[in-house]
Parts: structure tokens; sequence; C-alpha cells
């Protein structure tokens, strides 16, 4: 992790990370453990750990001399005492992704370990043991930005195996940045399930005291084990308060703040239940009900030849030319307003679908629904074959678009598809809420 | 105390010194560096878990809070604090000035700045941070505080986040207000010191002289902090949180250098009596149908609650809780505190106070009876429900079987009397991990050169020249080191003509006594004080009118200072008027100026210096009335 000159001097000195070292400088002495530098940074300092607890950094020049007065002191984490399982709990699947939803830190080196086994859990956040049998699988390790849409169809085909097995509810965790869309794709990928599938993921890093995490994780399984929804979810703080856990339907789920813990907000729609005070309240009559007897149809696949297009004033047409040369399949456009694109994008447009490719209309205010009726531009993009996307989260068009187009070629039965209300993408209804 | 050696019992007192920053913002946002009384503008609710290697080791105390389901409600206002505060946003770029100030101040300490910094979060899981931990940064490493007769060295100067101010603490619920949080704080951490109480008491002021002198200190109660590290030979380090004014420290370190001694010897008493802790196993025993008549206010209220009562035997501790540690506590108290950290009760009784609390004599041999009691057993009982007994009474024993080895090592909070009272058990290590939203801060040398040149005149140094080149006697200079006027005060002497002790005087003794009597002195601006000495200078108004112009002043914060001489009538009167005023008095006193002639002059300068007090000089009351005598 050092590189350069400090390098250098660190390898002659044979040391290593995590040994203890005293540094020689202009008169003055420093002592502590040899701490790991992002690579970031400088090639100029050497960080150590000194006795009082503090890291400082001590820039290297010709007089600086290192010497090893200490045996390497490696991250350690003490072995763990969980609670005794009670009996007879339904059992809970955590599939982790790569949010890490639970830390452990080792104070001597300052090192932070994600926590990923059951009985991590069960130490880390005790609760757990009188909520759910849980077992844990680690699908892949990703930061959530790099997961693509065949990290989704992998991560149906473990839900699909698990609830194959018989469990009593599945949960995902998953960074937050793209945890939306991947709650949309398995929304679609995952019919007629008869358990709930939970994301969770959390806002704070779970190494601090104060992150969320662990009451989202509680919320997670207790819904998991215990709600009578059988959807796909994502369970986050209700507010920036630490009682309460909503559940938001997976196709009208979206991120809405960068960095608040009730970052998540159901758009156009209710969320679908709260946890709080260790109870479980519907918050809509209209859900699918948990039933072991349904059986599950997973159709995971996607097709990445698919773009999420955001039109602005000064948009140049020649982007669309490129979509359409490049061979994408689907366009799914975030126009303006009630749904409208400026008038010179309608030539390339109308090319694009002469040519099969299929073009979804969304917008980029959010809230609210499309209707390209109302004034001209609107019209025309309908008459030439634009297919509006009602009340759909852009997010939610790009991703269904992305699964129609992995579930059959033929562009009618796409269009078919896009316009049916497979996971409450859709609602009929606007209700007068905040927004 | 005062015969005590301090080094033959080995005192080591280590000073944790923490100054507020009068920055103009906080340390990791934008937010004002201010406390607000009003009513707060939002609030929400928290609970911290304690992380994972609190569980595995160290922080049974952590673990405790947590189990025991404490909320923490935190409350804000928005000027005062934002999503950073709210631990809804990562910290944004270190401040500047705070950074500037806090390596003015290693500087002025002789401490080695490092060359880059690197904020750390320090586990703190009370609820008084947000987030769960403090940021905070080692600045300096080194440095001393030089005294007449010996010198501390330092061992770090960091620059930290205060935490946020506890309001309340109600059942399962504590409340804190989040306008202190992240405020800047300067903290300057001596290594152990050999020394006597008063020694270190001198090195804590002259450390707080030093913070004000850098001039970027805030002032006012609770801007200043003290933490004590105190350990003597066969006792331990015992860390004392909060002593809130510097000219407490001497008598903290003494009343807890006492109460370690006191400590000892109790285990020397036990030791003596042959007490170990296998002694010490006996289960706490229900004892509610024993007392079910008792008299004892306490227990029978319990009792009507439907609460129990337990007792617990402990061998060999006959006449030891009653024992005074220090002049303010008793072993007693100390179990006592202890049970109410981990127990959540009220209270214990002990035997030795059985018969105070109107426990009846046969009441107490039926008890002794029932817990097999000898002469050297003492009996503590605890009337609550039944779970929180036994919590009440485990406690009791851990504590007591702490006493067989004199000390225990734990943190302690310090009470305006200069007394200390039990917290917590002391954390171990330092729990730090590094604070990765933050990067390192490189500290170049050139960056350092810039900061030398604005180092103020050290303390010591402006104390000769205010002793010397103004004459202030030395308890006036002080008073004038020490205060915020320190640099208008030589303003005012180098701009007018009024003499250094007047002004020294008015700016600390009349302020102090103003502001005694309620009187709101920190509204008046610098430049208005200035114009009230110009005015002086000028011969306008009588220095002794000062108090009332300032007070005034107060009462009307948009008036003028000459507005205020001329409302208040008390510009000086012109000496046509003082010959007017003396003929007057001349008419109406003749009767007696011509029966007593040797007194007629005193008499006279009697009436003007009182009717006109503060608008005329005596000497030219004098002149005038010894000019009408010659007349009449
Ligand atoms: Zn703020």
């Amino acid at each position: 992790m050092y590189k350069g000159r400090v390098s250098e001097l660190l390898v002659a000195a044979e040391v290593e990370i995590g040994d203890t070292i005293k540094i020689s400088k202009n008169g003055h002495t420093y002592e502590g453990v040899l701490i790991p530098r992002s690579e970031i940074y400088d090639d100029k300092h050497i960080v150590i750990k000194m006795r009082s607890g503090y890291n400082i950094g001590i820039s290297v020049n010709e007089e600086t001399s290192i010497t090893k007065i200490g045996e390497g002191l490696k991250p350690t984490f003490s072995k763990l005492t969980s609670p005794e399982q009670k009996r007879g709990l339904p059992k809970v699947t955590v599939l982790s992704t790569g949010g890490t939803i639970a830390s452990r830190v080792d104070y001597r080196t300052g090192g932070v370990r994600p926590a990923l086994s059951a009985n991590e859990l069960y130490s880390i956040v005790p609760e757990l043991s009188e909520v759910a049998n849980i077992s844990t699988e680690v699908v892949f390790s990703l930061l959530s930005e790099d997961i693509t849409p065949n990290h989704w169809t992998k991560i149906a085909e473990y839900v699909t195996r698990r609830v194959e097995e018989g469990v009593n509810g599945v949960i995902i965790a998953h960074g937050t940045d793209t945890m939306g869309y991947t709650a949309a794709a398995l929304s679609f990928a995952l019919q007629n399930l008869p358990i709930p599938v939970i994301l969770v993921g959390s806002q704070r890093s779970s190494d601090r005291p104060s992150s969320d995490a662990p009451s989202n994780l509680v919320g997670a399984v207790s819904a998991a084990a215990h709600a009578p929804f059988a959807e796909v979810a994502v369970a986050m703080h209700e507010t920036v308060d630490d009682d309460g856990v909503i559940f938001h339907r997976g196709t009208k789920v979206r991120k809405c703040h960068t960095s608040r813990r009730d970052a998540f907000e159901s758009v156009n729609a209710n969320p679908i239940a709260l946890f709080k005070n260790g109870q479980i309240n519907m918050l809509t009559e209209h859900y699918q009900k948990r039933d072991k007897r349904s059986r599950l149809t997973t159709k995971a696949e996607f097709n990445e030849d698919v773009a999420l297009v955001k039109f602005h004033p000064g948009f140049r047409t020649e982007a669309l030319s490129w979509y359409i040369n490049k061979g994408f399949r689907g366009l799914v456009l975030q126009g303006t307003g009630l749904g409208h694109v400026g008038s010179d994008c309608i030539g390339p447009l109308k090319r694009a679908i002469d040519k099969g490719i299929i073009v979804g209309m969304t917008s980029q205010c959010i809230w609210g629904r499309i209707n390209m009726n109302v004034y001209r531009t609107g019209r025309e993009l309908l008459k030439i074959g634009v297919i509006p996307l009602g009340d759909m989260l852009s997010e939610t068009g790009l991703v269904k678009v992305m699964w129609a187009l992995g579930q059959t070629k033929d562009p009618t039965e796409v269009k078919t598809l896009l316009l049916k209300n497979v996971a409450n993408e859709f609602s009929d209804r606007s209700v007068f809420a905040k927004y | 105390m005062a015969d005590l050696d301090f080094e033959k019992i080995g005192l080591l007192v280590g000073l944790e010194i923490h100054q507020q920053l009068n920055s103009e913002k906080k340390l990791f946002c934008d937010c004002q560096a201010e406390l607000f009384n009003e009513e707060p503008d939002f609030v929400f609710t928290r609970r911290l878990r304690p992380t994972q290697s609190e569980l595995g080791q160290i922080d049974a105390a952590a673990l405790f809070e947590f189990k025991k389901g404490i909320k923490i409600l935190y409350e804000g206002t928005r000027p005062t604090s934002c999503l950073v505060e709210m631990d809804e946003e990562p910290p944004h770029d270190i401040d500047r000035e705070s950074l500037e100030a806090a390596l003015v101040v290693s500087l002025m300490l002789k401490a080695n700045p490092v060359n880059e910094i690197h904020v750390m979060r320090k586990t703190v899981i009370d609820g008084s941070n947000t987030t769960g931990f403090q940021r905070t940064a080692v600045v300096a490493l080194g440095g001393e505080v030089r005294m007449r007769r010996f010198t501390s060295p330092i061992q770090h100067i960091s620059l930290e986040e205060d935490a946020a101010r506890k309001i309340s603490q109600k059942d399962s619920v504590l409340t804190y207000r989040l306008d202190r949080l992240c405020i800047p704080l300067v903290e300057v951490a001596t290594a152990p010191l050999s020394c006597t109480p008063e020694e270190a008491e001198e090195v804590a002021l002259r450390i707080g002289q030093i913070l004000r002198a850098s001039g970027t200190a805030k002032r006012g109660l609770g801007t200043i902090r003290q933490d004590l590290n105190v350990s003597i030979r066969e006792g331990n380090l015992v860390e004392i949180k909060g002593v809130q004014k510097l000219e407490l420290v001497s008598s903290v370190i003494e009343t807890e250098v006492q109460r370690q001694l006191s400590l000892l010897e109790i285990r020397e008493e036990l030791t003596h009596r042959g007490v170990e802790e296998e002694d010490l196993q006996d289960k706490p025993q229900d004892i509610t149908r024993l007392l079910a008549d008792t008299k004892c206010n306490i227990i029978r209220a319990a009792l009507q609650e439907k609460k129990r009562v337990f007792a617990l035997k402990l061998s060999g501790f006959g006449g030891i809780f009653g024992r005074k540690l220090t002049q303010s506590t008793s072993f007693g108290r100390e179990v006592a505190d202890r049970v109410r950290f981990w127990g959540a009760v009220g209270g214990i009784l002990h035997t030795d106070e059985l018969l105070a609390y109107g426990i009846t004599a046969e009441e107490a041999k039926a008890l002794n009876v029932a817990l097999n009691i000898e002469k050297d057993d003492a009996i503590v009982l605890v009337a609550e429900d039944l779970e929180k007994c036994c919590e009440a009474l485990e406690a009791v024993r851990e504590r007591a079987v702490e006493a067989l080895t004199g000390v225990p090592e734990e943190t302690r909070a310090a009470l305006d009397d200069g007394s200390t009272r039990y917290m917590r058990p002391r954390p171990g290590a330092a729990r730090m991990y590094p604070e990765t939203d933050v990067p390192p801060i490189q500290i170049s040398q050139s960056f350092l050169e810039e900061l030398r040149l604005k180092i103020p005149e050290p303390p010591e140094k402006k104390m000769g020249r205010l002793l010397h080149a103004y004459g202030l006697n030395r308890k006036l200079a002080g008073q004038v080191l020490n205060s915020r006027f320190n640099e208008l005060f030589e303003e005012i002497v180098k701009e007018t003509k009024v003499s250094a002790t007047v002004v020294a005087a008015f700016l600390t003794e009349t302020f102090r006594a103003l502001e005694r009597d309620g009187v709101d002195v920190d509204g008046v601006s610098p430049q208005q004080i200035m114009e009230l000495f110009k005015l002086i200078s000028a011969g306008r108004m009588a220095k002794e009118a000062a108090s009332d112009v300032l007070v005034w002043l107060t009462e009307h914060p948009e008036g003028q200072v000459e507005e205020a001489v001329e409302t208040l009538k008390l510009g000086m009167l012109p000496e046509r008027e003082i010959e007017v005023l003396v003929d007057r008095l001349i008419g109406e006193n003749r009767r007696f100026l011509n029966q007593r002639k040797e007194d007629a002059f005193g008499r006279l300068m009697g009436l003007v210096m009182k009717q006109e007090r503060g608008r005329v000089k005596a000497d030219i009351v004098r002149k005038i009335v010894a000019k009408k005598m010659d007349q009449i």
C-alpha cells in the first residue's frame, strides 16, 4: 500500500504493516504501529498509530530512519459469543451482495471488517436470535454501483433456490445507491412469490454505533419471518428517528437523498408496511399475500442493450442517433413534465421505432404521471409509437424494458408486456398525498 | 490535608484541558458555533449500539446501557445544527480557522506540529455524540509549560469536536441538545506529573492563560473544562471528568487523594479481619415477610407498591459502610452511587444506618438471625422488583469485592463543590479508528512559518509589561491579563490620558461588580468603552460616573455614550455654573457661615460636592469656594 520512497525505506527497515516501529527525524522520535495508507494519498508520509490511539502521518526526508521495535500486530477480532438460539423460529436467509449491514472494528490497528456469518450477525444484533433462525450466504461482494443486470439474474437464482428449500423469507443486503434498481429487477423476475423478499441497506456505515443498519436489519428480518405480504420490498428507516423501518414496494421505490437514513421513498404509491415497536403493520390493503402454496415463477433474463436517456435544454439529437447506430434495443426517455422532448427529437425517435427499437416515456419530475395527450409534442410522440409509461419511475421503466426484452424479441409482445401491470409498477389512481 | 507528603504518597496527575475555540463555524460544518436557549426547531430519537469489539471485550458498561433500552432524544435549532450534527450527512472539510488556532496554541506551548493530521473516531456511546464517536485529531506532540519552579511536559495537543449538551435523563430517555456538538475544542494533555495538588492547579491555570492569550478561546462558563487523571501509589488511576473551573483543580485532586487513602485504609482493615473474596458469595435473600409491618418509611412505601425487600450479607463488612472517605462521602454512598448506575434503583440501606431509618431493634435482630449475621458482618437492603433487587445487590457485592483490593479504576464526574461521584467504569484503551470521511491534512513548513508570525505575546511577558510599563499592581495586572479586555486596556491607555490603574480597575473590578448585580455588560462594545474614556480624558465627564453610563448603555442598546452623559446629566458643570451654585449656597447658609467661620470652607465644599458629585472636579470647586469666601 505504501509506494515510492516510503515503500523503499520500509522494505529496507524490514518492517511490515502492523509492526511497532520507531521513526527518528530531525531530533524527534515517534513510536507506534505502522498503519496502511490509502492508495490515493501521496508517497511522502508514513502513518503510525501511537500508544494514545491516535494516528499521525510523518513526512519522510533524508534524515528519516526507521527501526522495528516490535512484532507485527495483525487485526484480530475476538471470538464471538452469540446468544442462544430459540427453537421453532421461522427460517430466514440473508444473502449478501456487498452492502455491509454489520462490521467489526479492531481498535488496535483501526481495521474494519464486514461481519457476514449468521453467528456474527447474532452477536452484533442479539435481538435477531429471538426473531428468526438465520442462515447466511455470500452471493458476491460488490459496491452497489458495480452491480449489473447479470448480477440481478444471479441474485434471482439464489432467491429461487432458497424459496424452493422452503425458507420463510429472504433478505438481500445491498449497497443503497442502486438498491432501487435491483428491487425493481427482482420484482419483475420473481413472480408469484410465496414469501417476502426484502432488500436492506444502511446509509451510515455499520462500524459506527449510530449505524442505521442494525435496526433496518431487525425490521427486515421480522418482515421476512412474519409479514403477511409476499413481495419484493426495500426496508429502510421511515424517518431520521431510529424507531421505524418502512417497507417500500420494489417497483415504486427510489433513493431520493444522498445521505439521510430516510433517503428511500415510495413514489406515486404508499409504502407497503411499517415495522415499529416490534410490530409489522400493513399500510395498504392491496398486496400479494404470503402463501406457501404459491408457485414461484422465475423470469430472470435481462437485456442490457437499453439506455435511460434524460432530455434537457440543449439536448443534442446525435445522442439518439448514437444509440440507434450502436444497436440498442430499447430507450427509456426521461422527458420533461407530462412526457415531452424537443420537437427535433421526433425525427430520430421515429427512425428508432421504425427500426424496431422500443421507446418508452417517463417523466423527470419523479412525482406524478405522464400524459401525452395534453400538448402537441406528446400527441406526436404517441403517434410515432413512443410507449407512455404512466406513473412508472424512470429507473423502473429502464429495468422493465431490460426485463421485457429479456423475455421476448418480438416488439409487439414487448409492448404488450410494457403496458401490462406486472409487479404494481403502475398505479391506477393518483392519490392526493405528500410528494 | 496540608501536612500530606504527596511525593511519599506517590501522587501522579495528568491534566487534560479542553478549551472551546471562538471560531466562526463549527469544526466539520458551517453551522454557527453558538448555544441556543429557545425552543428547539426539531427533535429526533436514536439508539446507539456498541460496535463489535466492545461486545467482545472492554465496554461492559456500554453494552449494559444499550440493553437497558436507553433512547436518546436530540433537540436542535436550524441555525446551530445541520445534517452533519444529526449524523445524516458526512463531515465537511475541517475548519481552517480552528486548525490554525490549534496550531498557534501548539507553537506557543513549544510543541512539535505533526506533518500530517489524521482525524480519528473515538468511540463514545453515552449519546453525547450522534455518531457514537467523537472526531479528534492530534495536531502536535511534546511541548512544555514552564513554571517558575518546575516544568510540566505536554503529551499532545489535539483539535476535536465538542459533544452535545445533556439536558435531562428521565427513565429510559436521555435528552441532548445538538448546539454544542461539533464546536471546536483544543485539548492540551500533560504527561503524568509528580506534583502537589497546588502545583497541578498552577499548571492548569498557566495553560488556561496561554489558551486565552492565543486570542482564539471562547469565554464564559463551560467554555473551558478539565479532565484529571489522578493516581497514588497502591491506589489506582481514576479519571475525573468535567471540572468546570481551573480554580477547583487542587481541591478536586486533594479530595480524590483523600478518597483513595481512605479506601486503602478500608482495604487494610478488611485484610486485618481476614476477609477474602470467597467470604462474599452469599446470595440475596427475600426478607419481605420479615419486614411486613415495619415502621421504616422507605420500605413501607415500597411494600405498598407491591415491591419486595432483599437483603445481602457481606461477611466482615461490619462498620465499613458508615466509614467516611472524604468530608462529604462515605463508603456507603460510594456503593449506593455504583448501584444507581447498574441497578436503576433509588438507593440502598445498610446495617450502619438501619436504625436511623426506622427499623426497630427487634426487626434488626430478626434480620441478623435470618441471615446468620455475626459480629463483623454487614447487611445491605434493597426494596424493588425482584429482578432489580438482584441486579442492585450484585452490584453491591462486586463493589465490596473491589474494596478488598483497594481503589477501583473508574471514571468519576466532578461536582461543583470539588467532590466527585461515580460515573462509569473506566473504558479500556482508547477505542479509536480512522475517520475515513475526512482526508489527512498536510501541514507544510511554510504554513507553519506563516503561523509563527501570528503567535501572540506569551502571558508571562505581557504580565511583565503590565507591571512595569503600566505600573499596575500585581493583582490588577493579573486581572487584566485574564480579562477579555486585555487588548482594549492597552488601546485605551495609549489613546487617552486616563491613568492605567483607573482603566484597569474599571475594566476588571467595575465590570465584575456590575455583572454580579445582574447587569448584562456583555452587550457593551469595545468602541463604546473607548468613547467613554475619551470623554473622561477630555474632562467632559467624571470617572466616577462611568459605571452609570455603562448601565445606561446596557439598557439602551442603540444609544450613544454622549447621549448617556446628556440624559443622565453627567456632563461636567461649567465653572460659571459652579460660581452661581456657590453664591446660592452662601446665601442659604449665611448664618452658619458667620457663626463658625473656621468650618465654613469645609462645609461649602461638602455641599457642592454632595449636590453635584460626578459633574465637578474637587480642585476646581476648591478654587471657586476659596475665591468666593474671600469676597464675603
Ligand atoms: Zn452543522
